[in-house]
């Protein structure tokens, strides 16, 4: 993560038209969404969204506090400075043949990445972990060919009790 | 008891103390006016353009205090409402829109008069809704309205499916609601509160910039209370006009880039400011690298957004402008400035507001100074955008909170005869001016059939220089008097009042202004005025683009004899 990212996270209410409200809000404002991913929570009718933002500290206060006077907005909390676990999945395909193809699984088991598919002229990589894996796990493959690649962006939680 | 849609609509309103709607109906609201006559405590202003019915309904809200209610049909009905949606929004009026929409079978398939209103006003609402069935109506409306009407209010939409105003449910209205991510607020934080009164205390050069959130949270006596026991001066931006009374010693007036100069110059040489219910909008400021230069700024607003969003402020207090005041008078001292006040008073001697040059000439400065003369302060004056706005602001003394209603962030022209229909509903004892542009008056002028009929004695005053003013003073002071598309020809408007069966007349001339003022006050309706004013009058003083707030250009000052 570069110094002017920050991730955002938000508690909001499970209710249609939300993502496109977040996401209307931030086009409106200028703010950029580097990533975004949404998804049901412990409890019932709420969601958590973790927002990747690129911007400097002053501006993100602002997005912050514009973020959360959205009605279906519960909370909105910058975990950037805390200690957090973030993750991030990506599923990457790559061009693999028999000459290269142990080398790939090879590079894989040293990232505890998992194949999980096999053709005859691919292979499926699926990845867990920090955005700094990941980009290195995709730099490494690059030399192979990458045919097509997914990524979910990052989702945190803050490390600890609270 | 089993109602149907339309019914709970309408019974939801009146739970929510409405008594005034406005709106035009069409096809996707047939079923929901159907049912209207059996509510007959419920007034419903037919208008003739949605624009018409979002700019009465905002007026309506300012001058009561509670949200205005507009309604129109679904597709065309709905868009025409946008612009006075975002006036609303863009001045935090409570208002809430019920627009009609197509039944629920056709929503997303580009029906007849469909159109995404929801995803159009997303940018320019507080809130929207999409109801989805009758029994959640009620609800919704609750929510609706408190939305609307608490923290920094605003503009909240209801798209009702045709369907959904026939379908029948229970009604049972609701005693509570429960917005978990919607909580404003309302008290300042002791320890900010503390500070500020610190601050207060051992200021030298102290000022309050007073805006609309004074008003909004009635205020005004606690502003008074602050001033008058610190013994600070007060400015106000345009919308905070009337938080303050203009006549009273420790007033300046307006600031900003048609503010008076003593204003501009008291903020530039201030060393301490308490910003209160004003979000340092471009027009307050002028250059916001330049903005108050030697001042640490207290910044207080009901909305935590707005704080640090264009000035950085020293001391953040969130919360309601009435609760902060009260919190910091129990905490200050008697205050005394005088030398400040003296420097205060130096300056406005010698930067006058000039209103008449002592000619012939019919100048609009002076038209205003007589609407005042004539009713004594004792009015409501609804404005245009553009120079009309401007001369309306700096030349009436306003007193009250309320006198002026005007639109300050997103400058509509238009504004000003549907929001005079608007205040003259909401308070029709009062006495109601439009002060208006002769391009303004243009866009909105099919409201005069409103007016008569409903019979509403607006008085109607037309600053007719046949330009757009404004635009015609920045493109003679910056663009070298390349006059571009700027000059109108105008109908005869006196005609056209007659048309509408109001009366009106012409003046042409200084000495035929006191006659025509009073001709409209005794006439028990509406009346309209032409003034044909000087056609190339500018507004002064003025900040210069990208200046700061003291870069003013103002006119040769007087002579005194």
């Amino acid at each position: 993560m570069s110094a002017s990212k920050h991730t955002l996270v938000a508690l909001v209410e499970d209710k249609p038209g939300v993502l496109n409200k977040v996401a209307s809000l931030f086009r409106r404002r200028g703010f950029n969404i580097e990533s975004i991913a949404v998804g049901r929570i412990e409890q019932p009718g709420l969601s958590r969204m973790t927002i990747v933002v690129d911007s400097d500290s002053v501006e993100v206060e602002q997005i912050r506090k514009q973020f959360d006077k959205l009605i279906e907005v519960i909370k909105v909390s910058d975990i950037t400075e805390n200690e957090i676990v973030a993750r991030e999945l990506a599923l990457i395909k790559i061009k693999a043949t028999a000459s290269t193809r142990s080398e790939i699984i090879q590079i894989v088991d040293i990232f505890r990445a998992n194949i999980v598919d096999v053709a005859p002229d691919s292979l499926m990589v699926e990845a867990t972990g920090d955005e700094d894996k990941i980009d290195s796990l995709f730099k490494l493959l690059r030399g192979f060919g990458i045919k097509e690649m997914s990524r979910t962006g990052r989702i945190a939680l803050t490390r600890g009790a609270d | 008891m089993k109602k149907t849609g339309a019914q709970i609509l309408w019974e939801s309103l009146i739970k929510e103390g409405v008594e005034v709607v406005f709106g035009i109906l069409g096809g996707s609201v047939l079923p929901l006016y159907d049912a209207l006559p059996q509510y007959p405590q419920l007034r419903h202003i037919l208008v003739r353009h949605e624009q018409g019915a979002a700019h009465a309904a905002d007026g309506y809200a300012r001058v009561r205090h509670k949200a205005g209610v507009c309604i129109s049909t679904s597709g065309p009905g709905a868009t025409n409402l946008v612009t006075g949606i975002a006036n609303a929004y863009m001045d935090s009026s409570p208002m809430v829109a019920i627009t009609g929409q197509v039944a629920r079978p056709f929503i997303g398939k580009d029906a007849f008069q469909e159109t995404d209103i929801t995803g159009i006003t997303l940018p320019i609402t507080k809130h929207s809704y999409l109801v989805t069935s009758a029994a959640e109506l009620a609800r919704t409306v609750k929510e609706a309205f408190h939305i609307a009407q608490t923290g920094r209010p605003g503009p909240v939409i209801i798209n009702l499916p045709r369907d959904v105003q026939q379908e029948e449910a229970e009604f049972t209205y609701p005693d509570r609601i429960d917005l978990p991510g919607y909580k404003p607020t309302l008290y300042g934080h002791p320890a900010q509160i503390r500070k500020a009164v610190d601050l207060i205390n051992e200021a030298e050069r102290p000022l309050i910039i007073a805006g609309r959130g004074v008003i909004i949270s009635q205020a005004c006596d606690q502003l008074r209370e602050l001033a008058e026991k610190a013994q600070m001066p007060v400015v106000t931006t345009l919308l905070g006009i009337g938080s303050f009374p203009q006549n009273h010693v420790l007033s300046l007036g307006m600031l900003g880039m048609h503010g008076v100069a003593h204003a501009n110059l008291a903020v530039q040489n201030s060393d301490l400011i308490i910003a209160v219910g004003m979000r340092f909008d471009d027009r307050a400021t002028a250059s916001t690298k330049d903005f108050a230069p030697h001042a640490r700024i207290i910044h207080i607003d009901i909305d935590p957004a707005e704080i640090g969003k264009n000035i950085p402020a020293y001391v953040p207090i969130v919360g309601d402008a009435k609760n902060v005041f009260n919190s910091i008078n129990e905490g200050i001292e008697f205050g005394s400035h005088s030398d400040w006040l003296s420097q205060l008073e130096q300056w406005m001697y010698e930067h006058p507001l000039v209103e008449d040059r002592g000619d012939d000439e019919l100048l609009p400065q002076y038209i205003i100074r007589q609407i005042y003369e004539a009713t004594q302060g004792d009015a409501i004056i609804v404005t245009g955008v553009g120079q009309n706005q401007m001369w309306a602001a700096q030349h009436f003394p306003y007193a009250n909170p309320d006198s002026l209603i005007s639109s300050g962030g997103l400058g509509t022209m238009g504004f000003e005869l549907p929001a005079a229909v608007g205040a003259k509903v909401g308070c029709p004892e009062k006495t109601v001016w439009c002060v208006a542009g002769d391009g303004g008056f243009q866009m909105t002028i099919q409201e005069l059939a409103t007016i008569a009929q409903e019979n509403l004695a607006v008085k109607i005053a037309i600053m007719d220089n046949g330009y757009l003013g404004m635009v015609r003073q920045w493109q003679e002071l910056f663009y070298e008097r390349r006059y571009v598309e700027t000059k109108l020809w105008n109908p005869d408007f006196v005609k056209i009042a007659e048309a509408y069966d109001i009366p009106g007349t012409r003046v042409r001339r200084k000495d035929e202004v006191i006659p025509a003022v009073s001709k409209a006050i005794d006439c028990p309706g509406a009346f309209l005025i032409d003034f044909i004013i000087e056609p190339e009058e500018n507004v002064y003083p003025m900040v210069l683009p990208g200046g700061a707030l003291s870069q003013m250009l103002e006119i040769p000052k007087r002579v005194t004899s």
